[in-house]
């Protein structure tokens, strides 16, 4: 390929990428701005900005920590601790695959739009609060106001071409914290290997399912050719009515298989739909790298 | 053409197309519809599903049903269906066309006309030759001739206005021969028509056309208990029916118009029906005809005649009458023949005379004064008839004695005789037969009238020719004299028994007939018509309009008479007939006529006059043939999954739909297995301890658990919810400031819900405020005598002053119409609503201006020495009527934020302070009543008011 074409595509990529990235990144500031949280505290003392306590000097602490304002209005000496504010790392995998372009109405947007959104809008709120983000994979987690705009970038990407996706874990750094964004409706091994990889590295993290609420209802009926995404897999019913209820059982168990795998490592696990806002979903994912539930 | 049923089809051989159907369900059921492909990422679950049942492939036979409906709708469709065909069928013998000729014919004559015409044409299509009869005529020789020389005539024939006389007669006068026959019949039976029948029967095809119109006939109006009877008849006793019967005759002004209207009704399965029509003399003398109205047909006319016109008689005698000598009375003989015939009037002649009688009867009246007197001659020249009796008064006054009295027919001897008495040498006379040329001859004499005292007349030159009765020596018993247009008849006998037994007989009653003071109530009979020449003054032709009889020859009275039996022919055409004295109608229905149904042979056919139109029915067929096919593509749609959207809305049409269809049924066998509930239901009621909760109590204890002001709901949303916030409002302040401590305000349905719970009553008025029911009134007078109060609001600020012109004052006025309010007064300033909480003189809403008015103080309320305050009424006013729209300055909403702005600022909030006061004050006044007038607080009062 001669160098002009490359850099014609390379440039019409740019392009897309550059009209495609604002908008996202704007609806991701505007959902992270929905959620005010405050600093990310450890509530235990430590290096950081904030007061936390006063305390007692002891033996062996410096003298120039000693708060002499404080201390002059009693006879014994004080030492200011602040709190400590530690930066973690987040990293995020948002399923690629085809499946996740699917939408069972105009008036919704697709599972990978959806996904995308939220992880960068998770982004932002962490960044904000001092974390290193990164996407598993594609980018490491670093610090810092410019790290949104390379994550947003990385994340508009072309779908990848297999129709279901597999966790990746590359890049996942130990005792970090991680959050798998997919549609989970493809084989579950490569979601307990990764899991059990995470697990081994003392990562902990969220599953969130991401669904089309044509993907929970099945509304659908009389003869039917099913495909995936891709083509690849197919299914034939002469009553797709009389399958709603059997597909539904499947459904819900493969939810519980999820949930059942999440509590097993300690992860997080919750199901959400495109055809409700994504601010719930966001809280969720929020609370859930908190630790708390 | 190839018939099925009434439906023809034009080109049958198509239908063999229906032979195909099975082929094509065969070749339908192999190809079953085709599948959808979607993608869906699920389908990584679906994998390894296998479907229940693996039949459904093929078609459904549903579809397959709708499908072969379609082709076969299509099948037929072309095949040229024809609703109704006409059927063409020619015979060769001659046809003979009878026409009834009646009046009963003559409201669809054209159409009989135009059919009978379409026969003849295709008679002479055919070749046929016809002859066309028509029975009213005289029977006459019949001979078949081209139809085209029937057609001219067929043409100018009308109706008769009488019915057929004698069908029977024409049987001798038809040809050997066969021949078929049609006949137009009116539907009535006529006299020999079944033997004519049955002779046509015999000959060849008979065919009857009937018209499908009811025959309806009016009798002629006669007299019961004062009032115009009216009755009709009709010829098939079908349903319940009614008709409208109109009465027309000249106006005033000469114009003709209607004058009464009547409705008689039919009772299912009666063939006659009556109906009183009570009508003003005035008018019914106005009358000239009855008539079914929108029926043109002589048969549904009936001319009134004299009979039906009451003269109106003033009975007017001498002195005052004595009470309990009735028998005795001059008048009580003449009222008693008089009264069920004529419209009496009894009163002074002066008083009489301006009523316009007919007649005036005077009994023994000797002294009239010059006034009355000039009057009366006035009245007869004019054309009054005045009678007079004798009397012993007459007989003793000197009134024409030596000269004729203006109102005398004769001079009268002084004292007059006495005939068969005690004292006397004769005995009482007998009459002598009536002369002729006087109104009364052709009467027959009773043996039993005797005269046993008469005043006698002077022997004057015009003596005899004034006599139009006498005794049988010769002395005048009735003499008269006509002047200017009227008569003045003396009767020289008293009109009481006292000195003939004339009064006593039938002969009295028939000679006030025959000087048209009395009329008779029936048709007259054949004596009364007997022995005068009756001339048709009016005709009817036989759509019952009435023709000039122009110079028709009159009648014997004795042919007339029969005819009145028999009903009008050709001699003696209905109409009105002119006799000397009287007018006599000959309608065409008798009162005793019946309408009877013909009835035909066997083998004749009878149809209807209208032939019922040709339908094609290809295009309906074709229609719901594409519609089936609509269907169809909706039903493959639906099985191959791809409604999407619409499945929803159609299956809510369709819920929709079966439950539309299926409620009624559902009620139907409700009410058909459980049998009537509501007698248990009212039993259970009544047993029911009463412990147990009954409906409206939840509604009782809310309302009575605490003070529940109360507002009328007005059905307007706004002002409902002005209301409930204002009685919040208002709550609030009570609660804030008073012992008084509301629970949340009740709107009020006033005709379902219990007044008696509440103290008081706020009732928004509207433009559009229904009048409450006689229910709710009952319920509003008892709330305001067991003391609630209504707090009337306008809400117009008064603009117009109480009761004045806003809608909304003129709603009130309409409510308040059935209220038991007081008399009213705009509030005088001592009244104990400017004091029993706060002390106002106004009382401002949301408008400050207007007046409110309050039950007014007794008129003896005194104000004593000393007192600010007159010692007024002693109970709440029940009523307080403003328009200052309080309720929108005492609402607040929940957080007590106040809910429309009042005036502009702080003077607004002053404003809305006063107002929510006068509320205080107002509940205060429901509450205590009159405490704040008792003289114990005047101290106090007077105290604070001095600050």
């Amino acid at each position: 390929m001669s160098p002009t074409l490359q850099n014609e595509a390379l440039q019409s990529r740019a392009e897309a990428l550059g009209q495609s990235l604002p908008p996202l990144l704007a609806e991701a500031e505007m959902l992270a701005a929905t959620l005010m949280l405050g600093e990310h505290g450890r509530r235990r003392a430590g290096s950081g900005d904030e007061f936390w306590q006063y305390r007692a000097a002891h033996q062996g602490d410096p003298a120039r920590a000693i708060d002499w304002r404080r201390s002059a209005r009693s006879d014994g000496h004080f030492i200011r601790e602040r709190e400590w504010q530690a930066a973690q790392s987040v990293t995020l995998w948002v399923d690629p695959a085809k499946s996740m372009t699917f939408t069972g109405g105009k008036d919704r947007p697709a599972k990978g739009e959806r996904a995308r959104l939220l992880a960068l809008a998770l982004a932002v709120l962490l960044l904000r609060g001092g974390e290193r983000v990164g996407l598993a994979g594609l980018a490491q987690p670093r610090s810092g106001r410019s790290q949104i705009v390379r994550l947003a970038a990385r994340l508009a990407g072309e779908p990848e071409a297999g129709d279901f996706g597999a966790p990746e874990t590359a890049g996942m750094v130990g005792h970090g914290r991680a959050v798998f964004v997919s549609d989970f409706l493809g084989p579950i091994e490569p979601v307990e290997a990764a899991l059990s990889r995470a697990a081994d590295r003392g990562v902990r993290g969220a599953l969130c399912q991401i669904l089309d609420p044509a993907e929970e209802e099945f509304p659908f009926d009389g003869r039917v050719i099913f495909e995936s995404m891709s083509g690849s897999m197919r299914h034939e019913t002469q009553q797709a009515g009389e399958l709603r209820s059997r597909y539904l059982a499947r459904l819900a168990e493969r939810k519980d298989r999820l949930s059942e795998l999440a509590r097993l490592v300690g992860w997080q696990f919750s199901t959400f739909h495109t055809g409700a806002p994504a601010q719930s979903a966001l809280l969720w994912l929020y609370r859930a790298l908190e630790g708390g539930r | 053409m190839f018939m099925i049923g009434p439906v023809g089809f034009l080109t049958p051989w198509i239908l063999w197309g229906l032979a195909a159907l099975p082929v094509l369900w065969f070749l339908l059921r192999a190809v079953p519809p085709a599948p959808i492909r979607r993608r869906f990422p699920g389908v990584a679950l679906l994998l390894g599903l296998q479907d229940e049942d693996a039949e459904t492939d093929r078609t459904p036979w549903w579809l397959l049903l709708l499908r072969m409906l379609a082709v076969a709708a299509a099948i037929i469709g072309f095949a040229g269906p024809v609703l109704n065909p006409e059927q063409k069928q020619a015979g060769t013998a001659p046809l003979l066309v009878v026409l009834d000729g009646g009046w009963a014919e003559a409201r669809d004559w054209a159409r009989r006309i135009e059919r009978a015409g379409l026969v003849l044409d295709e008679a002479g299509r055919d070749g046929r030759t016809v002859a066309v009869i028509r029975l009213t005529d005289a029977p006459q020789e019949v001979s078949f001739r081209a139809a085209d020389d029937w057609k001219g005539r067929l043409a100018v024939m009308e109706p008769s206005p009488w019915l057929p006389q004698d069908p029977g007669a024409w049987i001798d006068h038809f040809p050997a021969g066969e021949f078929d026959t049609l006949w137009l019949s009116d539907g009535l039976d006529h006299e020999g028509r079944a033997m004519l029948a049955g002779l046509f029967a015999d000959k060849g095809q008979l065919t009857v056309l009937t018209g499908d119109g009811p025959v309806l006939a009016l009798h002629p109006a006669g007299f019961a208990e004062g009032a115009v009877l009216l009755s009709a008849s009709r010829l098939d006793a079908g349903g319940a029916a009614d008709i409208e019967v109109t009465g027309r005759g000249p106006d005033p002004s000469g114009v003709e118009r209607e004058l009464a209207r009547a409705r008689i009704s039919f009772a299912p399965g009666e063939t006659r029906a009556e109906v009183k029509l009570d009508l003003p003399p005035e008018l019914r003398n106005r009358v000239t005809r009855f008539e079914i109205a929108g029926l043109r047909s002589a048969g549904a006319v009936s001319l009134t005649d004299d009979s039906l016109k009451r003269r109106k008689v003033a009975l007017i005698t001498a002195g005052p009458q004595a009470e309990g000598l009735q028998l005795l009375s001059p008048l009580h003989y003449l009222r008693q023949a008089l009264e069920p015939v004529a419209d009496l009037i009894e009163a002074p002649v002066t008083t009489a005379l301006p009523a316009n009688p007919d007649a005036v009867i005077l009994a023994d009246v000797a002294r009239l004064t010059a006034s009355e007197e000039a009057a009366l001659v006035e009245w007869v020249e004019k054309g009054g008839l005045l009678l007079r009796f004798a009397g012993p008064r007459l007989a003793a006054s000197d009134v024409s004695r030596f000269e004729e009295d203006p109102l005398m027919p004769v001079r009268l001897r002084e004292g007059g005789r006495a005939l068969g008495g005690a004292m006397s040498w004769g005995d009482a006379k007998d009459l002598a037969p009536f002369p002729e040329g006087s109104p009364f001859f052709g009467l027959a004499l009773p043996g039993d009238v005797q005269v046993a005292e008469q005043v006698l007349a002077q022997p004057d030159p015009d003596l005899a020719e004034r006599t139009i009765a006498a005794l049988d020596d010769g002395t005048p018993l009735v003499t008269r004299k006509f002047m200017g247009d009227g008569q003045v008849v003396l009767v020289h006998v008293t009109a009481n028994a006292e000195w003939s037994t004339l009064p006593l007989s039938g002969l009295f009653v028939q000679m006030l007939e025959r000087l048209a003071i009395s009329t008779r109530p029936s048709l007259p009979g054949a004596r009364e018509l007997a022995g005068q020449i009756w001339v048709p003054e009016v005709m009817l032709n036989a759509w019952g309009e009435e023709r000039d009889a122009g110079e028709v020859a009159g009648v014997a009275g004795e042919d007339l008479a029969i005819a009145m039996v028999a009903g009008p022919g050709p001699a003696h055409p209905p109409g009105l007939y002119a006799g000397a004295d009287r007018r006599v109608a000959l309608n065409v229905v008798s009162p005793e006529t019946r309408l009877v149904a013909a009835e035909w042979p066997a083998s004749a056919r009878v149809e209807g006059l209208a032939t019922p139109p040709e339908q094609s029915l290809m295009g309906w067929l074709l229609s719901a043939g594409l519609v089936v096919l609509l269907a169809d593509i909706l039903a493959s749609l639906w099985l191959g999954g791809r409604l999407g959207g619409l499945r929803r809305g159609v299956a809510v049409l369709a819920v929709a739909l079966v439950a539309g269809l299926a409620a009624p049924q559902a009620q139907a066998q409700v009410s058909g297995e459980t049998p009537p509930a509501p007698p248990e239901a009212a039993q259970t009621t009544d047993s029911a301890p009463p412990d147990t909760p009954q409906p409206g109590d939840d509604f009782a204890i809310r309302s009575t658990s605490g003070v529940s002001l109360a507002y009328v709901k007005t059905g307007d949303a706004q002002i409902d919810e002005t209301s409930e916030f204002g009685l919040v409002g208002l709550g609030d302040r009570l609660w804030e400031r008073t012992s008084i401590e509301p629970e949340y305000p009740t709107g009020i349905d006033l005709e379902a819900d219990e007044l008696a719970f509440f103290p008081f009553l706020y009732w928004p008025v509207t433009a559009d405020a229904p009048t409450p029911s006689d229910a709710a009134y009952a319920k509003l007078n008892q709330f305001l005598r067991t003391g609630g109060m209504i707090l009337f609001d306008t809400r117009d600020a008064n603009i117009a002053a109480f009761g004045g012109g806003t809608p909304e004052g003129q709603a009130l006025q309409r409510i308040a119409a059935g209220l038991d309010i007081p008399a009213l007064e705009p509030v005088p300033e001592d009244h104990v609503l400017t004091r029993t909480f706060y002390l106002l003189q106004s009382f401002p809403g949301r408008w400050a201006e207007g007046t409110i008015w309050v039950e007014a103080a007794p008129a003896d309320a005194g104000q004593e020495e000393g007192v600010p305050f007159r010692n007024l009424n002693d109970g709440v006013t029940p009523v307080v009527i403003g328009g200052n729209d309080w309720a929108a300055a005492w609402a607040t909403d929940e957080n007590g934020v106040p809910l429309l702005p009042v005036g502009r600022g702080a003077a607004g909030e002053q404003q809305r302070e006063l107002a929510w006061r006068f509320g205080i004050n107002l509940i205060m006044h429901v509450l205590t009543g009159n405490y704040k007038s008792d003289q114990v607080h005047v101290p106090a009062l007077l105290e604070r008011l001095g600050q």
